[in-house]
């Protein structure tokens, strides 16, 4: 092996320079495919950190919905993309999966939102013209919670204020919606300072919720007392200073609003914490008159309630501090009666009111156990709640709270919601009550029989004045020519005596002298004519008697038994 | 005594790499070098094999990433699409661009997949010293050698686009990760190429073995 064969021409062929022999142990070229390696462990370990979340979202339409195109963007930033979109299983929804990016992944918590941006025109807005060249995309709204979620339910419509808008959400209970939406605007001395976020049915059907944001530097002026009614439309008055026309903005007129204020008293009051929940009145007057923190009680009358309606005053002394919200009748099993409750609102406000002459204090909280306190007493004094005639001619009822003297003992039922106000029945009720107790007394009363002794004492009487009539009659036929002869015989006696007495008065004539006025036989003479009258008296009885019992001619008198 | 077929290194006569002086040099010598540049001297390529195999492994760890990761993003008012080398393939194939998408497809996809196969055939036939076909090897090492740059195409298709195409919203266009990594791969395979010695597809037909 060491001899090296040589040709002659290759002779000239220099030597190549011997060098000490040197050692390289460690190849550096496998340098490079560690680094190689390095380099693909690290894509894959960056790939799989940066995998991005599964997120499920359900929409009802898959309108605009694309699959592998369609993005998912927050603040315009697209943060994932839609990988398939299939029917959900009810074939009622669409169920779009998308991936997030792993920077975004802490957006998909539990109240996050997401709708598509699709172009649109409403309430005088108009978005996501954008998307008519790029297509539609999700929308996304991080939320609050800190809770992952994967699963989400898209909104139909963009959330009308984003959640990253400093600012609170209040919550407005009206009876109708009128012509709010989504995006109407709410007003503060005629000033945008938010919008209404949502509006929806109650539950129960009986009224309508309706969600409203107030942006930030504005929501202090939301306060516990603070008022809101709609600002919608027109309000045009005919008062005795000429027409007076109130209206919002031209915004507020085509597309319905809110305007709210607090009681201008009330300064102090604390801003309400958001999501406070507040009535919605249909017009600022009524908002004014229930501008006081109302407390709802109920009454229940016995009496008839025809005359009260709802909007009657509830008056105390002259003034008015409340009014009646609700009247129903309910039937009571127990006592198999029906009653009447009647529910008022109090203004507590107007109820309690500073002394004179103190600084005003600050009112107890309605429903406080401060003012049930006030109440409770007044109560335990005799405060009460009836019914009370406004006018006899119309017949209109008020509701009237005053001490009444001799109340029986009663108390507010605290339990009941609203609370049981204690009652007593009213005035008319009074007066009818002493009517009907006349009327019964009356009733009481043995008329029948009453009459039918009449009848028999008219009777009786009757027959008696016949028998009197008859007897008269007798007495005609019978004492009469009787007393007619004793009358003549008494006048021929008379004549006689009169014939007597010319004789006598010619003889007295001459003895006239002799017989003065009082000489016996004047006297006499008178006592002769008294005889004849007494004569002519028993005459009379004996008449009578023998009217009366003719037959004692015969049998002789009766003995007296 | 020698043979036509018998080579330098047998005869003992080695050539400079630099200034391909040949001279002669005793066989499991030490190191020498160049009398006239003094160039280190080798009767081979030093570790050729070893190297080879070193950079076609690095080429075949990075073909994962240059092929699953995203190659390029064109965005335009109307799209935004991210592509990996075979989804823009399938995406030209499908849009009816098929001239093109076979053109990427051969020059994206199989020139690189094949060269890195065809450089372990030939680096497992050296080490097994086989003497299967010298001559067809040593054909395809040489389409290797001439092909290999064709397959930069797509790293200049892409960084041609993303240099020009800016033009804000109406359309962007930017490389990927997967551009770095594919370009890597046709780099070291052809560094691959380079570091193979073809006179080692040769080296078994001798009866002597042939050292550094």
């Amino acid at each position: 092996m060491t001899e090296t064969p040589q040709r002659d021409d290759l002779n000239d062929i220099p030597e190549a320079v011997s060098e000490p022999k040197r050692r390289f142990s460690i190849q550096l070229v496998w340098i490079i495919p560690i680094i190689a390696a390095l380099i693909g462990l690290s894509i894959a370990v960056k790939a799989y950190l940066d995998r991005g979340q599964a997120v499920t979202i359900t929409f009802k339409t898959g309108e605009g919905l694309e699959a592998g195109k369609t993005k998912l963007k927050y603040k315009d930033v697209m943060i994932g993309e839609v990988k398939s979109i299939a029917i959900s299983s009810d074939r009622s929804h669409v169920v779009v999966t998308a991936e997030v990016n792993k920077d975004s992944k802490g957006l998909m918590v539990k109240d996050t939102r997401f709708w598509v941006v699709r172009p649109r025109i409403s309430g005088g807005n108009v978005s996501g013209l954008n998307t008519l060249l790029g297509g539609s995309y999700i929308g996304v709204e991080a939320g609050a919670s800190p809770e992952p979620r994967e699963a989400f339910l898209g909104l139909e419509s963009p959330p009308a204020v984003s959640m990253d808008v400093p600012g609170r959400q209040y919550v407005l209970r009206a009876a109708e919606v009128g012509s709010l939406y989504t995006g109407s605007p709410v007003f503060y001395r005629r000033m945008q300072v938010g919008q209404v976020i949502s509006t929806e049915l109650d539950p129960t059907g009986k009224g309508v919720t309706v969600k409203v944001f107030i942006r930030a530097p504005h929501d202090r002026f939301v306060k516990r007392n603070t008022f809101f009614w709609h600002a919608s439309g027109v309000d045009l008055t005919l008062t005795a200073s000429g027409v007076k026309l109130n209206t919002e903005s031209m915004v507020a007129i085509l597309l319905g609003g809110i305007s709210f204020e607090d009681p201008e008293k009330s300064a102090k009051a604390p801003p309400a914490p958001p999501h406070t929940s507040f009535p919605l009145y249909v017009t600022r007057d009524e908002a004014l008159k229930n501008s006081a923190a109302a407390e709802k009680f109920v009454l229940v009358f016995k009496e008839s309630v025809r005359g009260l309606a709802v909007g009657s005053p509830v008056d105390l002394r002259g003034v008015t501090v409340g009014e009646v919200t609700e009247i129903a009748v309910a039937a009571d099993p127990r006592r198999s009666d029906f009653s009447v409750p009647v529910e008022i609102q109090l203004y507590p406000e107007h109820l309690l009111a500073h002394s004179v002459g103190a600084p005003q204090q600050e009112l107890p909280e309605p429903g406080g156990t401060e003012s049930r306190a006030l109440l409770n007493d007044l109560v335990a004094h005799g405060f009460r709640a009836q019914i009370k005639s406004g006018s006899l001619l119309t017949g209109q009822l008020y509701v009237a709270l005053d001490f009444v003297p001799g109340a029986r003992p009663a108390k507010i039922d605290w339990g009941n919601t609203p609370p049981r106000f204690p009652t007593v029945p009213g005035s008319m009720e009074k007066l009818q009550k002493n009517l009907i107790e006349i009327v019964q007394k009356i009733e009481k009363l043995p008329l029948d029989r009453l009459t039918d002794d009449a009848g028999k004492t008219i009777k009786s009487l009757d027959a008696t004045l016949k028998s009197a009539d008859k007897f008269l009659k007798n007495m005609d036929s019978s004492l009469v020519p009787e007393a007619r002869s004793v009358l003549t015989e008494s006048r021929h006696a008379i004549d006689d005596v009169r014939k007597t007495l010319s004789e006598a008065r010619n003889t007295l004539g001459g003895a006239n002298e002799v017989l003065s006025a009082d000489a016996p036989v004047q006297i006499d003479l008178r006592e002769t004519m008294r005889e004849i009258s007494r004569a002519a008296q028993s005459l009379r009885v004996l008449g009578d008697y023998l009217e009366r019992h003719p037959e004692s001619l015969i049998r002789g008198k009766k003995e007296e038994k | 005594m020698t043979r036509k077929t018998d080579s330098a290194a047998v005869q003992g006569l080695c050539s400079c790499h630099v200034c391909r002086l040949v001279s002669r040099r005793p066989r499991f010598s030490t190191p020498a070098h160049c009398p006239r540049c003094g160039a280190a001297l080798h009767f081979r390529k030093p570790r050729s094999l070893e190297r080879c195999w070193a950079l076609v492994i690095s080429a075949y760890i990075l073909y994962i990433p240059a092929n699953t990761l995203i190659m390029m993003e064109t965005g335009s008012l109307i799209t935004y699409r991210k592509d990996t080398i075979v989804s823009g393939v399938v995406h030209l194939w499908k849009t009816g661009s098929w001239m093109i998408a076979t053109i990427v497809f051969i020059a994206s996809v199989a020139i690189p997949l094949l060269k890195l196969f065809s450089l372990t055939l030939l680096l497992i036939s050296v080490q097994r010293r086989s003497i299967w076909h010298p001559m067809q090897r040593t054909g395809l090492y040489r389409l290797l050698e001439g092909v290999g740059r064709w397959s930069m195409l797509d790293i200049y298709v892409v960084t041609l686009l993303a240099a020009l195409v800016q033009m804000g919203s109406m359309a962007t266009v930017k490389a990927g990760p997967a551009a770095i990594a594919f370009g890597a791969v046709v780099v070291l395979t052809m560094f691959a190429t380079m570091q193979f010695d073809p006179r080692l597809i040769w080296d078994p037909l001798q009866k002597e073995d042939i050292h550094d």
